[in-house]
C-alpha cells in the first residue's frame, strides 16, 4: 500500500510537467502577450520593448518554459508579468480564501444531498422525492453565474439579508464568534451557488445508488435475520452505497478550486479564480502557469486520495 | 402420522403488478411442515417456488409483489397479519433462510463475523464478546477448522462452498425451527454440493430443524427430503411422501420431470424433456395450467377447467383429471 502511494506521487511528476507543457503552449497561442493591451499614450513602444525583453519575452518559447521550469524547480513561480508582484505572494493571499469557499461549498453539498438522496430512495415517487428530483435538474441546468446573479438579487438586494461580495464586512473589526459569524454570512451564498451542481448530482447519485443497493441479494439477506429497517438502511445499504460517492469526492475537489472561477467573479471573492480570469485576460503567463500547476496538483492528490478512500471503504479493493 | 404442524399455509396467493398486467406467480397455494421434517419443493424456473418460500417471512418487494391472499400459521401465530416489528422477531430468530446464490448473498463489505455476529446481539442481546464466542462456535460446527481467523475475513476470501456454509451458520446461529433454503446447492460445483447437504443434514439433526428445500434437482429431493411438493404455474399439482413421488408419479408433470433425469442404465442419445416452457404467469390458459404440455391421453374437460388438488391416498396428493373421482 505504501508502496503503491509512493509511486503514484512520483508519476504525478511527470504529469505535472507535461500538463504545464500544454497550458504553456496554449496560452503562448492565444494572441498578444501583457503588454498588448496598453493604451496610456505616456508608455511609448519603447518602454513596451523593453518590458518585453525583461521578461524574456523575445526568447523562442521553448526557451522561455525551460526558464519557467527551472524557477519552479527552485521554488520561484517569478513575478506578475503585469502587476511586478511576486506571483508566490498573491496566491498566498489568495489561495486560503478559495479553499474556505470550497470546502464550506463540499460541506454543504454532502450536508444536503446525501440524506435528501437517502430519503428520495426509501420513498421513491414520492412528494419528496418528485420534489427533489425537480430541484436536482434545476441545479444541474443551471449555470453557476445565474444562479449567483438570482441569488443576489434575491438574498441580498429584495430581502437584504446576506452580503452580495467580498469575504469580510470591510472595515468591521470582529473578533470571536462575531467574526466567524460574519465569514459565514458572507460564504453561504458563494458556496451554495458553487455547489449547486454537485448537490443536485450527488442526490440524484445517492438516490439511484441506494435504489440499487436495497435491491441486492445481501439486502434480502439481511432481512431475512429479521434485521429492523434501520439497521438494513443505514448500516447495510449506506455502507455499499457510499462507496463510489467517497470515490468522487477526490475527483471534486480539484473540479471545485476550478469551478470556482466563475462564482468568484460573480460575488467578488478574493480567491484564485478571480486572479486567474484576469490573468487570462491579461496574458499574464506566471500567474496562469502557478494557477494551473496548482489546479492539477489537486486534480491528481483528489485523485490519489480517493484511491485510498476506496481501500478504506472497500475491503474487497487492494493495491499491492 | 406426525403431531402437529409446524407451518400450515392455506390458499397463498402472491402476485406482481407490472405494466399493468397482474401476474399470478403463486395462485392457491396449501401444504404443511411437520415438526423435524424435510418437505422439498420441486418445480422448473418460473413455478413459483421462490417467491412461495419469501412469501413466508414477507420479503416479497413490495411494489410490485404482493401477497393477496392466504394464510401462513406458524405457532398459531398468521405471519401475515404481524406487524413489521413482530415479523422481524420471527426472521432469523424462529425462521431463517438461506439462498442459492452465496457470492451475492453476503454483504461485502462486514467480515462473515460481524455478519453472523448482527443476529445474535440483536435478537439474543448477547454482548460482542459472547456473540463472537458464539460465532466461531457455529462456524465451527458447519467445518471450519480456522474459525477464529474465518471470523474475521471477508466474504470475497471464502470461496464458493465456504461462503454458503459461513450463510449457514448465520441461518442456524439463533437455532430457528425452520430453515427455508432456496436452492442452497445449485450455484456450486457438485463435490461442493454433496458436502453443503452433508451438512444441512447434520445441522438439523442437531437442531431439529424443519427444513423447506427449494430446489429443481431431483437428485437433490432424493437425498434429502421426507416429502416433496410439485409446483407447476404457482400452483402444487403433486404431493407425496418421497417414495411414492419417485416410484408411482401421478401427475403427467411429474412422470415428465422424473423420465428427463438420464439414467446410467440405458443407452440414449437424447435427453427426454417436457416439450414447450412454462407459461408466462399473466396468461396461464384457461383450464389446467399444463394442458398446452401434457403428452397424456387429455381429457376434453382439461382444457375448459382447472382441475382441484385431491388426495388419492395415504397424503398422496394430485391435480390432475386423470384421477379426479368422478362428480360432475
Amino acid at each position: 500500500m505504501y508502496k503503491y502511494i509512493l509511486r503514484r506521487i512520483l508519476i504525478m511528476i511527470p504529469m505535472l510537467v507535461l500538463i504545464s507543457i500544454i497550458v504553456f503552449t496554449f496560452s503562448k497561442l492565444a494572441p498578444g502577450d501583457p503588454f498588448t493591451g496598453e493604451f496610456d499614450p505616456r508608455i511609448t513602444k519603447d518602454i513596451l520593448d523593453k518590458k518585453r525583453a525583461m521578461f524574456n519575452l523575445y526568447d523562442p518559447p521553448y526557451k522561455q518554459y525551460l526558464s519557467w521550469l527551472k524557477n519552479v524547480l527552485q521554488g520561484n513561480f517569478g513575478v506578475s508579468m503585469r502587476f511586478g508582484f511576486p506571483v508566490s505572494d498573491l496566491l498566498a493571499e489568495r489561495i486560503p480564501n478559495t479553499l474556505f469557499l470550497a470546502i464550506t461549498s463540499l460541506i454543504i453539498t454532502l450536508i444536503v444531498s446525501i440524506p435528501i438522496g437517502i430519503i428520495s430512495a426509501r420513498r421513491p415517487y414520492s412528494l419528496i422525492d418528485y420534489s427533489a428530483t425537480t430541484f436536482g435538474f434545476l441545479g444541474l441546468a443551471t449555470p453557476n453565474f445565474y444562479a449567483g446573479l438570482i441569488a443576489i438579487y434575491l438574498f441580498s438586494i429584495q430581502f437584504g439579508w446576506l452580503p452580495a461580495q467580498g469575504t469580510i464586512t470591510a472595515g468591521a473589526d470582529y473578533t470571536g464568534l462575531a467574526l466567524f459569524w460574519d465569514k459565514f454570512k458572507h460564504v453561504i451564498m458563494p458556496a451554495s451557488t458553487l455547489g449547486l451542481a454537485q448537490t443536485a448530482g450527488y442526490m440524484r447519485y445517492m438516490r439511484s445508488e441506494m435504489m440499487e443497493v436495497m435491491g441486492k441479494d445481501f439486502i434480502r439477506t439481511a432481512r431475512s435475520k429479521g434485521m429492523p429497517e434501520r439497521v438494513i438502511l443505514y448500516k447495510h445499504t449506506l455502507r455499499n452505497a457510499l462507496i463510489p460517492i467517497i470515490t468522487l469526492l477526490g475527483f471534486e475537489f480539484g473540479a471545485l478550486v476550478a469551478g470556482a472561477v466563475i462564482t468568484e467573479n460573480v460575488f467578488s471573492w478574493p480567491g484564485v479564480g478571480t486572479l486567474f480570469l484576469n490573468a487570462v485576460i491579461n496574458r499574464d503567463y506566471p500567474i496562469i502557469m502557478a494557477i494551473n500547476l496548482i489546479i492539477a496538483t489537486m486534480v491528481l492528490v483528489g485523485n490519489l486520495l480517493a484511491d485510498i478512500f476506496y481501500v478504506i471503504v472497500d475491503p474487497r479493493i487492494r493495491y499491492d | 402420522m406426525q403431531t402437529e404442524p409446524l407451518l400450515i399455509i392455506r390458499d397463498l396467493k402472491t402476485y406482481f403488478y407490472t405494466d399493468g398486467k397482474e401476474v399470478k406467480a403463486v395462485d392457491g397455494v396449501n401444504f404443511q411442515i411437520y415438526k423435524g421434517e424435510t418437505v422439498a419443493l420441486v418445480g422448473e424456473s418460473g413455478s413459483g417456488k421462490s417467491v412461495t418460500s419469501m412469501s413466508i417471512l414477507r420479503l416479497i418487494p413490495d411494489p410490485p409483489g404482493k401477497i393477496v391472499n392466504g394464510e401462513i400459521i406458524f405457532n398459531k401465530l398468521d405471519l401475515l397479519k404481524l406487524s413489521e416489528s413482530d415479523i422481524n422477531e420471527i426472521r432469523g430468530n424462529e425462521i431463517s433462510m438461506i439462498f442459492q446464490e452465496p457470492m451475492t448473498s453476503l454483504n461485502p463489505v462486514f467480515t462473515i463475523g460481524e455478519q453472523i455476529m448482527e443476529g445474535l446481539r440483536h435478537h439474543h442481546n448477547l454482548d460482542k464478546a459472547n456473540a463472537r464466542k458464539k460465532a466461531i462456535r457455529l462456524l465451527q460446527l458447519v467445518g471450519f477448522p480456522r474459525a477464529e481467523d474465518i471470523i474475521d475475513e471477508y466474504p470475497h476470501q471464502l470461496s464458493g462452498g465456504m461462503r454458503q456454509r459461513a450463510m449457514i451458520a448465520m441461518a442456524m446461529s439463533l437455532e430457528p425451527k425452520l430453515l427455508i433454503a432456496d436452492e442452497p446447492t445449485t450455484a456450486l460445483d457438485v463435490t461442493i454440493q454433496a458436502q453443503i447437504l452433508e451438512l444441512m443434514r447434520d445441522v438439523k439433526e442437531k437442531f431439529n430443524t424443519s427444513i423447506l428445500l427449494i430446489t429443481h434437482d431431483l437428485g437433490v429431493v432424493a437425498e434429502m427430503a421426507d416429502r416433496v411438493l410439485v409446483m407447476y404455474g404457482g400452483q402444487i399439482v403433486e404431493e407425496g411422501d418421497v417414495y411414492t413421488i419417485f416410484e408411482s408419479p401421478n401427475h403427467p408433470y411429474t412422470k415428465g420431470l422424473l423420465s428427463s433425469i438420464p439414467s446410467l442404465n440405458d443407452d440414449k442419445d437424447r435427453l427426454e424433456s417436457i416439450e414447450g416452457t412454462v407459461p408466462a404467469a399473466h396468461e396461464f390458459p384457461k383450464g389446467c395450467r399444463f394442458a398446452p404440455r401434457c403428452g397424456e391421453k387429455k381429457l376434453s374437460i382439461c382444457e375448459e377447467k382447472l382441475p382441484q388438488l385431491q388426495e388419492i391416498g395415504n397424503g398422496h396428493k394430485v391435480r390432475c383429471f386423470l384421477y379426479e373421482r368422478v362428480e360432475a
